[in-house]
């Protein structure tokens, strides 16, 4: 008898099924990450404590998870509102940047008091990464440049023109030369929680997915992005303005982007300093996918990509695991997240031999 | 000698559908053999069974005697079976030449270009085709790219050739050139496995008929046991047929002028030339010739016009977009239903609201209002007797049939003054294309005028008041359908006499 499997479609399944498969992608990634933990010489149970203990198990790791996951929230909001009108904006890390600049530019020189201080800095952010993003939008909506590319290297360009202000313009003239811009005042700081790092971004960033939720699903915009996402044609036919959709679109996902790092200059860092994001933009676009269509999957995805990002770096204190660790245990939980994500659309079915059965 | 292909009891279920409940037929060497079937009858399902893109569930196939099992479009290939699709399998950029090597087998890596265009070329002139080798695809005709399908099959050997729907989008002198490959083929011993709605085709060409029901095979025929009437009876049993009546004579008012219209296609042809004509209200005004498309396309705003006005109830409408074309009070019933009639992936619910969804009564403030797209919906839903899916779930799982109904809800709704609808039935079986038939019909008893464009002419005798006959992107003349006979309105399509 053999074992011949045969692929079938699937009816869209349950909403509690789609969410067991995702529990059963983390469970399985755990499995095999920890023949990768004793192959390194480590009990992969007692680093996986240590991972939840260090992620959860205090009041401190609650809040530096929480800390790691409200650029992740952000940014993958902004990136999944371009997903679903089929718009690829790869650009969320250098709008993340060029928010960051806006909001310190206003921090640094506006002279501005404490109840104008942060809303402005807010705007400034929320401007300079749409304006940012446009660009990509401009291309793409009236000479049909693929965005992908734009985006992608405008990054580039982003991280270096940041870098600048750092090293000349803006650098801290009392900062014995180190490459960072003077710190914030007071007035353009956001509030902090609990004696942690919390501060009120990561309620910012909770705030920006009910928006986005609200866009998206009940919106007549909303209906539109999604209409020209799954039939440009069809949208255009229906005298919808694909071109100006498409524009839009791209300078509200950098202008949401923008905000992440506005959260982080006024919410954690205090300063502009090199290095600002460590690839959050990125990640978002894994976050975003992962999500599809919901912004509560991105708070969710957000989360777990927290957790891992604080306990990964506690296995390196505790066990000198090296960082490459941390980003093979993350792979592997995307690897099987995407398997699962096959589970949930087909079936295998096992071919019976006999064709009369 | 057994038959070539013997299918018995197949059944084939996809989750919540039985597609093929129990179909058996055989088909002999040398002959032309129709199916027929309403849709969702499972033709299509049979012939993915056949050509091996699905497993059935149950039941077997023998060719020549043999049982045999496709785990995939190529072991059927590799036995002689192939397939004309609907929707054809070709690169549309890459040149004809090119899209027919893709199919050819056993060319060496470093191939010699010129004898494998002696070897397309000898198979295309044999059957004495027209097709230039060159051509970038796109720039063909859709009855070019049928031929181009259709050689690619030959040249690879097919014993059985399955055509579903040739017709569907072919102009009548194509497929009277088709029929005469397809005799050609049957002498030369191969068979045909012939798919179509269109009855007078079905007597014309088949040998057999196998009629399919609700994932059954009814019976099968033979020729000289079956006429028209026979074969609709079978084919629609016990269902119901919706009856509508011819409107009262139409009104003198003139709802929609159009003055010396031209549009140049891609190719910077002119598709229409000084083109002019007069739509009377609560009139169904069929348009026949080359050019209809493109008319079409000029009255709905999706065709830049070169020249010439569009009058609506006096006022220009040429150069809007389509939204205020549609505001004007012109509907559209698109040719390509997928394409651009419906999005996919939303549900039934927000597809029947995509040409108004600003329309106050769907919205508060940027708000959509749910409950009113909900009510919407199931008020369409009953009204178009749309067998709908569960509530939210997207709207590509339908059927043709039921797209179709839905694009017709919704352009329907707004009351439109004009409707502008292209090869309306194209594809839908006879009990839905009745219906599209009575909701126009309905439609001008209360004032609604329609150009109705078809290829299928039987289809303008039926329901049209008058048909206007386009030659060269010029109007020819109008036939009354009452008076002219079919082969006058032939001529007129071809330019020989003017009425």
């Amino acid at each position: 008898m053999s074992l011949a499997f045969r692929v079938e479609k699937r009816d869209q399944g349950s909403a509690l099924f789609r969410s067991l498969t995702i529990i059963a992608s983390v469970l399985v990634a755990l499995f095999v990450a920890g023949f990768l933990l004793l192959a390194a010489g480590v009990n992969p149970a007692a680093a996986y404590l240590e991972i939840l203990r260090e992620a959860l198990g205090s009041t401190y790791g609650i809040s530096e998870t929480l800390v790691k996951a409200t650029p992740l929230i952000i940014t993958g909001l902004a990136v999944s509102v371009a997903f679903r009108m089929q718009i690829w904006n790869i650009g969320a890390e250098g709008q993340i940047y060029m928010g960051a600049c806006g909001a310190t530019g206003v921090a640094l020189f506006s002279g501005l008091e404490a109840p104008l201080m942060l809303p402005a800095m807010f705007a400034a952010a929320f401007l300079a990464g749409g304006l940012w993003a446009s660009v990509a939008g401009l291309l793409r909506a009236r000479w049909q440049v693929n965005e992908v590319i734009v985006t992608l290297l405008m990054n580039y360009i982003a991280i270096l023109l940041a870098d600048y202000l750092i090293y000349g313009p803006w650098k801290n003239p009392d900062g014995y030369n180190f490459p960072l811009t003077a710190q914030f005042v007071d007035a353009a700081r956001l509030s902090e929680y609990f004696n942690t790092r919390l501060h009120s971004g990561f309620f910012l960033a909770l705030f920006c997915a009910l928006a986005v939720y609200l866009l998206m699903e009940r919106t007549i915009w909303g209906y539109q992005i999604k209409a020209i996402g799954s039939n440009p044609a069809a949208a255009r036919y229906a005298g919808m303005k694909t071109g100006l959709a498409i524009f839009l679109v791209l300078a509200l996902s950098g202008a949401i982007a923008g905000i992440a790092g506005f959260s982080e200059v006024a919410g954690l860092q205090h300063r502009l300093q090199h290095g600002l994001s460590p690839g959050y933009g990125y990640t978002a676009i894994i976050i975003a996918w992962l999500a599809r269509r919901s912004a509560l999957g991105v708070i969710i995805v957000s989360l777990l990509m927290g957790v891992l990002l604080v306990g990964g770096d506690s296995l390196q204190l505790s066990w000198q695991l090296p960082v490459a660790f941390a980003y093979a245990f993350q792979g592997l939980i995307l690897f099987f997240l995407l398997a699962g994500d096959f589970f949930i659309n087909f079936r295998l079915r096992r071919v019976k031999e006999d064709a009369d059965a | 000698m057994p038959d070539l292909l013997q299918l018995t009891h197949i059944r084939k279920t996809f989750p919540g559908v039985i597609a093929l409940d129990d179909v058996s037929f055989s088909i002999r060497a040398g002959e032309i053999h129709t199916l027929l079937g309403e849709n969702g009858a499972g033709k299509s399902t049979l012939m993915n069974v056949l050509t091996g893109f699905y497993a059935p569930d149950s039941g077997g196939l023998q060719l020549d005697g043999q049982p045999v099992r496709f785990a995939s479009p190529r072991d059927s290939l590799a036995l002689g079976i192939g397939m004309v699709h609907q929707h054809f399998m070709l690169v549309p950029a890459h040149s004809v030449l090119e899209n027919i090597m893709i199919a050819l087998q056993g060319v060496p890596l470093l191939f010699s270009r010129r004898q494998q265009r002696a070897r397309i070329e000898q198979t295309i002139e044999e059957f004495g085709l027209d097709l230039d080798l060159n051509a970038p695809v796109w720039k063909l005709s859709i009855g070019a790219q049928q031929w181009i399908e259709l050689i690619k099959l030959l040249l690879r050997d097919c014993r059985l050739l399955i055509l579903d729907e040739p017709t569907a989008v072919l102009t009548p002198q194509e497929a009277a050139k088709l029929f005469q490959v397809l005799l050609r083929l049957k002498q030369q011993g191969k068979c045909i496995i012939f798919i179509s709605h269109k009855m007078r085709e079905v007597m014309e060409i088949s040998d057999r008929v196998t009629i399919l029901k609700k994932g059954r095979s009814v019976t099968t025929l033979e020729k000289g046991e079956f006429d028209q009437k026979k074969l609709a009876g079978l084919m629609i049993g016990g269902d119901r047929i919706p009856e509508w009546q011819k409107s009262l004579p139409f009104s003198e008012e003139i709802v929609l002028e159009i003055e010396n219209l031209s549009v140049r296609n891609d190719r910077g042809l002119a598709d229409l030339d000084n083109f002019s004509l007069r739509l009377q209200k609560g009139e169904i005004l069929g348009i026949a010739g080359n050019g209809q498309k493109a008319l079409a396309e000029a009255l709905t705003g999706l065709t830049r016009v070169e020249s010439g006005r569009v009058l609506a109830a006096g006022e220009d409408i040429t150069r809007s977009c389509a939204r205020s074309s549609y505001i004007a009070g012109i509907a559209h019933i698109p040719e390509d239903r997928k394409a651009i009639g419906i999005v996919p992936d939303l549900s039934l619910d927000e597809n029947l609201i995509l040409k108004n969804f600003r329309a106050k009564c769907f919205r508060n403030g940027v708000f959509q209002s749910r409950s009113a797209i909900r009510d919407n919906a199931e008020e369409k839903i009953g009204q178009f007797a749309i067998k709908a899916g569960p509530p939210g779930s997207p709207v590509r799982l339908l059927s043709g049939g039921n797209i179709q109904k839905v694009i017709i809800a919704r352009e329907l709704s707004e009351q439109p003054a004009v409707l502008v609808a292209l090869y309306p039935t194209r594809g839908l079986d006879i009990g839905s294309a009745e219906y599209v038939h009575k909701v126009i019909a309905d439609g001008a008893s209360n004032g609604m005028s329609t150009i109705l464009i078809s290829e299928d002419l039987d289809e303008l005798y039926k329901i049209c008041d008058r048909i206007a006959v386009i030659f060269r992107g010029r109007l020819i003349g109008y036939a009354d359908p009452t008076s002219s006979s079919r082969a006058e309105i032939g001529l007129m399509m071809s330019g020989e006499v003017s009425a």
